[in-house]
């Protein structure tokens, strides 16, 4: 229970300072690398919470695919991103009084929260004990089963996300030599090759 | 304070989404910026969800969680290529140049 306690004190700590370090970091790229610190330690404190495969794909996921298009992006536009921070001190506390007031509601709303005392009876889908399956086979049970329609939708989403960013981005440039193989083979001896009578002793 | 519940969690969820909420007010002018930001929030909303479905002993909050990252990441992907057809038309990403439609 006391390494419990300490791995989630230090969790914690490390995602929020990481969070900080996003808001605040100079370097975009910084910001980047600790987005993914701030990725790595959420799904440390999903794996003390038991939802194993929710961390796995967390890192999966969010640090091998989103964090990295996110590097991507930032190290391929060249950005002077100095003169983008110009007046990050002039929104500073209007910023932080959004944050003071956000973070007060959130708290009188945890403070006068409380579970419906019949709960119990309304879990849709109850969770398995851990000595009779995996959370990932609990998951895949109900995730193919009750939300199957969800879950092509869920795909389908994806797959259009997909194609707009590859329509998005394609683009066809000026100036760039490429091999027509059907121009090639449809070339003939007529078109191509020119036989000249050259005088003897004149040259060309 | 030593037993760790569900508070323990919700706190950190709401910390990190008010520093994602200040984030997008603190980078005004940096989409990227924001765009993390916007991953951040995200990223607490999971954790209530997750600290939510543990407490209440129903998977279903899991398997939202699963939906919410699926979109995010679909949202990152189409934001990105935004950005980067942006960049490419005007040269810039600092969004108070964004007034192309003159909304």
């Amino acid at each position: 229970m006391i390494i419990q306690t300490i791995a989630f004190y230090a969790f914690a700590a490390v995602t929020v300072a990481a969070a900080v370090m996003v808001i605040s970091a100079r370097n975009p790229v910084h910001s980047v690398l600790f987005l993914i610190l701030a990725f790595f330690n959420a799904a440390g404190l999903f794996v003390l919470m038991g939802a194993a495969f929710i961390a796995m794909i967390l890192i999966i996921v969010y640090v091998g695919a989103v964090a990295v298009l996110f590097l991507f992006v930032v190290m391929m536009l060249d950005i002077n991103f100095v003169e983008l921070r110009q007046g990050f001190l002039q929104y500073l506390p209007i910023g932080a009084l959004v944050g003071l007031v956000l973070l007060a509601e959130l708290v009188l709303i945890f403070g006068s929260w409380v579970v419906a005392p019949d709960f119990a009876e309304r879990v849709g889908s109850p969770t398995p004990f851990l000595t009779e399956t995996t959370n990932t086979h609990a998951l895949g049970q109900i995730l193919y089963t009750d939300y199957a329609f969800l879950f092509q939708a869920c795909g389908l989403i994806l797959l259009v996300a997909m194609i707009g960013a590859i329509v998005l981005t394609l683009r066809s440039r000026e100036g760039v030599k490429r091999q027509h193989i059907g121009a090639q083979i449809s070339r003939t001896r007529e078109e191509s090759v020119e036989i000249k009578q050259v005088e003897p002793g004149s040259g060309v | 304070m030593m037993e760790i519940g569900l508070s323990h969690y919700l706190t950190v969820a709401a910390i990190l989404f008010t520093l994602g909420i200040f984030g997008i007010f603190l980078n005004r002018k940096n989409v990227i910026i924001i765009l993390m930001s916007v991953e951040l929030i995200l990223l607490a909303v999971n954790i209530n969800l997750v600290a939510f479905s543990v407490h209440l002993n129903d998977l279903t909050g899991q398997v939202f969680a699963l939906f919410v990252l699926a979109i995010a990441a679909a949202e990152a992907a189409i934001g990105l290529a935004i950005l980067v057809v942006y960049f490419r038309n005007r040269g810039s990403i600092a969004v108070e140049d964004i007034n192309l439609m003159k909304g």
